[in-house]
């Protein structure tokens, strides 16, 4: 067994609290102090080794899931991992080596490793790393700001919370329907030579659904998921509360979901599905909620301005950009109409990327991406800065474990409201030829972010300023570029909300990132419909 | 680092079970060692390395489960976690499906999924490979961005019934992108195999090397229905969502589409068109795969598709148990019968078409008809009189592979690919199709 850590002395080891009931997220936080003193092992160990830059990251990563369907609890599962990955610069390279054996020996051999790899890939290096300073903040810390921990709520009443919503779909005509619903807490602590030390405590939650209704003459199906997002929220989210409501031909959530009244909603709303008329393809002036948009911004602004994108670091797999440096200098490139305002934050409160620091040790901030139709700025991380001159780090660093490396990952990418008062009711009666489209579906953009197709959960056809029934079959393919310039109106302040993922994929080896999106209803003209029936 | 040898995996999971005070308990471990190296831009970006092992406990009251995981093993929080899962299950529901974990099982021989030079690659050699594939980029004035990943995995399972399965396995994947400097063409390759030395790095550069120098000053064609060669690498990632649908139960339940009118399904109806041929051998030399799945159930040879017609779907031991039938549990990789003519043969053969070396963003658009959209990428060109005759620009698709394997023309000789999508194996034959449907052209190169 030597070598793998069983049953060595281990220096993180928390002492076992007699009840299992104590808060799972309290019981599993390790001590500050202990945290610096692993860190500085590493710390230490690499500069030995000759590494000219280190951090150090050390991550308790835990989940919950509860997964159910109809009136069934499929699975409770509560997930706990812990370790640390070591990143360094020694030659001018990087290097990085991970372990789950935080016994001193283990971390002082993984130091080691990370700087030997660097060492030995230095031969492959054209020219070397080039990091934007970072001052040292010393021993802070950041936490979510959430009202009530998911992780302290009973599994009993979670599990029974779901089984109702799924007793409400059920008896509103369901076929089916599957729940879920996910806990998220990173306990996350980072140090660096640079003389930061950061322990932060971050939570995400997400609910979700999918309702399915099967005609069984005619063996055709459809579904309707859930409208909630996932959020950087507490349980708090799962609070119906009615002023948090938007309505419009169906009910929308802002940072309150009311599940129960979505599942209901879903229920009678997959049966409409199932008769609808199928789209007539052409073009169509479409109104996206921003529970459809939100992804649209992901995919056509958020990725596209990913600054190692740009640069073709991720050619083999998530692709380049069309947003190249060129069209940037220009400071004229324009991207959308001059509605189009798209700005990047890490701070926002509720979003999924809302942290205090990011995982290099950089303080976060809010920055503008797109500014009245116009490239202005990209996502950049420390070692890219210096390329679009800037002198410091956006802060848009991010793992998604202590065992992986961290790279620049997309912030919270939102869509500015408008600034003149108009309501998602407003905007459809002015349109006269369109689809009012709710919730998101199939989502696919090519490698350099030019062609898109989106698809949807809701599609209403809107005629002459009126909502005249539900559509099926829709799906809206696009140009980025030109998509962005039929932007003809934004819904203001009052209807901006959140949309997001927790599965923002790049990297290789992949790794996931959570984000949010935010935007107010939206109205683009003349984008071209397809219909997606087919027979097999 | 080592991996557990399967005595010391044994030891650890009996205690684990030590612990237990549930009605049954089941301890699932997986440990991996390996590391990476990524390059962009003709240069190193990042790597790294990773040892973790990671144990799985659930633990079950009557019908109640609850499953928890950790990675620290001194006892202290090794009981802990039990007593997690244990809590978890006490105060979870009642699942009327959960099933008994299975008792000892009779397996077949391990498969040959480990090989001791693929476990023992270190970052000298990794960087050395790379160097390799560098050298073909700079030689062809080209921009390099690929990777390079080696892993060797120990895997085992126990249970309070007595069940005791251990295995390992090892793997090395390589996948390159090579842009020409002005940034008007692309090609890719991409191969995975157990054992390292079935890897030539320098071939699979100079095949990306080929398509990027050929790709260059690409033509629009009209988007429409097109005779297209789908090389493995563009196949895989169709069809594994084809393969990975074959489950009784959602196509019991109607939500499948191997649903059918009236409650009845496509299992045992012609499918596909009848040269189509695919299963499943965890004992396959080019492409081996566990004897067991994370149940511990037996994995044995299996015919999915045969001659077009749906012959076996994946049965849940659930969903086994309510029709009646043996639970067929779901393979981890399958292999699809082909001829023995090469991509350049069904070229010749091919009076006009289209050639697409990689199919990418590949998303459902509608479960009922498994319907598909994606885009080709990083190389297609046209094809006329047996030839290529110029490279073409992207296209985003919307198709069926159900549809797809109707309007099957042609199959080559099948080779082990690996899926840029879900990085998954499978052994694909290049294909022709006729009729496949572009629905839109990308400006993306």
């Amino acid at each position: 067994m030597a070598g793998m850590g069983i049953g060595g002395v281990l220096l993180g080891r928390i002492p076992v609290l007699g009840s299992s009931f104590r808060p799972r997220t309290e019981s599993a936080w390790i001590d500050t102090g202990v945290k610096k003193q692993l860190a500085d092992v590493a710390l230490n160990a690499a500069r030995s080794k000759g590494a000219t830059y280190v951090d150090v990251r050390i991550g308790r990563y835990l989940n919950q899931f509860v997964i159910t369907r109809e009136d069934k609890v499929l699975n409770v599962v509560d997930t706990e991992s812990y370790g640390m990955g070591i990143r360094v610069i020694a030659n001018g390279c990087w290097g990085f080596s991970a372990t789950d054996k935080l016994d001193k020996d283990s971390i002082a051999r993984s130091a080691e490793m990370a700087v030997s790899i660097a060492r030995e890939n230095a031969r492959l290096q054209t020219r070397p790393v080039q990091l934007a300073p970072q001052k040292g903040f010393g021993e802070v810390t950041w936490k979510t700001p959430i009202i009530k921990n998911g992780f302290d709520i009973p599994i009993k009443e979670k599990a029974d919370m779901l089984l109702t919503v799924n007793d409400a779909a059920m008896k509103g005509g369901a076929s089916f329907i599957d729940t879920a619903l996910f806990l998220v807490n990173e306990q996350k602590y980072f140090a660096s030579t640079d003389g930061s030390y950061i322990d932060q405590d971050i939570h995400r939650i997400w609910p979700t659904f999918t309702v399915t209704k099967i005609d069984s003459k005619t063996g055709k199906f459809e579904t309707r998921d859930s409208l909630g997002s996932p959020m950087g929220m507490g349980y708090e989210y799962l609070t119906p509360d009615d002023s948090k409501k938007i309505k419009t031909v169906t009910t929308l959530y802002t940072d309150r979901y009311d599940m129960l009244e979505d599942a209901r909603l879903a229920a009678v709303q997959v049966g409409e599905k199932l008769a609808a008329k199928s789209v007539e393809p052409g073009k169509y002036d479409l109104v996206l909620d921003p529970s459809n948009l939100y992804l649209t911004i992901h995919e056509s602004s958020g990725h596209p301005s990913e600054l190692d994108r740009v640069l073709g670091y991720e050619a083999n797999f998530a692709g380049t950009s069309f947003l190249t440096l060129d069209k940037w200098k220009t400071k004229k490139f324009n991207y959308g109409s001059k509605l189009v305002n798209i700005v990047a934050d890490k701070t926002q409160p509720g979003s999924l990327g809302a942290v205090g620091y990011d995982d290099e040790g950089v303080a976060c901030k809010e920055w503008d991406i797109i500014r009245d139709g116009v490239l202005v700025n990209y996502q950049a991380i420390r070692d890219q800065a210096h390329i679009i001159g800037l002198d410091e780090s956006q802060g848009c660093c991010y793992s998604q474990s202590w065992q992986d490396v961290q790279f620049q990952r997309m912030a919270n990418i939102s869509l500015r409201p408008g600034k003149a008062p108009l309501t998602p009711n407003e905007l459809i009666k002015n349109v006269e030829k369109g689809i009012y489209i709710v919730g998101a579906g199939s989502y696919s953009i090519d490698q350099q972010r030019y062609n898109f197709q989106f698809s949807g959960q809701l599609f209403y056809e809107i005629r002459n300023g009126k909502i005249a029934g539900m559509l099926k079959d829709v799906a809206y393919q696009a140009n980025t570029q030109e998509f962005w310039n039929s932007c003809a109106a934004i819904c203001d302040q009052r209807d901006y909300r959140l949309g997001g993922t927790f599965f923002d994929g790049k990297g290789q080896p992949p790794q996931s990132n959570a984000v949010s999106h935010g935007s107010a209803t939206t109205r683009f003209n003349g984008i071209n419909v397809i219909n997606t029936a087919r027979k097999i | 680092m080592a991996l557990l040898t399967q005595d010391e995996a044994r030891t650890l999971l009996q205690k684990v079970l030590s612990f237990s005070k549930a009605d049954e308990c089941q301890v699932s471990l997986n440990g991996s060692t390996g590391g990476n190296i990524r390059y962009a831009l003709n240069s190193v970006s990042t790597s790294g390395a990773l040892d973790q092992l990671n144990l799985q406990i659930g633990s079950v009251f009557g019908k109640k489960l609850g499953i928890s995981t950790i990675n620290e093993y001194d006892d202290a929080s090794l009981e802990k976690a039990v007593r997690r899962s244990e809590d978890l299950a006490r105060l979870a529901p009642d699942n009327p499906e959960h099933m008994p974990f299975l008792g000892p099982q009779t397996y077949e021989a391990p498969s040959r999924t480990y090989f001791p030079d693929t476990a023992s690659i270190h970052s000298k050699l990794r960087a050395d490979l790379v160097q390799q594939s560098l050298q073909v980029s700079r030689d062809n004035k080209l921009a390099a961005a690929g990777f390079l990943e080696n892993s060797a995995g120990c895997y085992a399972l126990m249970n309070s019934r007595g069940l005791f399965a251990y295995t390992t396995s090892t793997a090395v994947n390589f996948s390159v992108t090579l842009r020409t400097e002005d940034g008007t063409g692309s090609g890719y390759a991409a191969r995975g195999y157990n054992d390292i030395a079935k890897l030539d790095v320098l071939a699979a550069s100079k095949t990306a090397a080929w398509k990027a120098s050929r790709s260059s000053g690409a033509k629009a064609l009209e988007p429409g229905k097109y005779t297209v060669i789908l090389e493995p690498a563009a196949g895989i990632v169709l069809l594994e969502n084809l393969y990975g649908a074959l489950d009784a139960r959602s196509a019991d339940e109607g939500r499948s589409f191997l649903s059918m009118p009236g409650g009845k399904t496509r299992l045992g109806e012609k499918l596909v068109d009848e040269r189509v041929n695919i299963y499943s051998d965890p004992h396959n030399e080019e492409l081996p795969t566990f004897y067991y799945n994370g149940e511990g159930q037996p994995q044995k040879k299996m015919s999915w598709i045969e001659k077009g017609v749906v012959k076996n779907l994946f049965y849940s031991r659930y969903w086994a148990m309510q029709k009646g039938v043996t639970p067929v549990p779901q393979p981890d990789a399958i292999i699809m019968d082909g001829g023995t003519s090469s991509t350049e043969d069904l070229i010749k053969s091919t009076e006009k078409g289209i050639l697409v070396t990689r199919l990418w963003y590949i998303r459902s658009v509608d479960p009922q008809t498994l319907l598909f959209t994606g885009l080709t990428r990083d190389g297609t060109f046209y094809i006329e009189n047996g030839e290529i005759k110029f490279p073409i620009k992207n296209f985003r698709f919307n198709e069926s592979p159900v549809i797809m394997l109707n309007n099957l023309e042609a199959l080559g000789k099948p080779e082990r690919t690996i899926s840029g999508e879900s990085n998954g194996s499978a052994m694909i034959p290049p294909m022709k199709i006729r009729d496949f449907t572009f629905t839109s052209l990308s400006d993306a190169v």
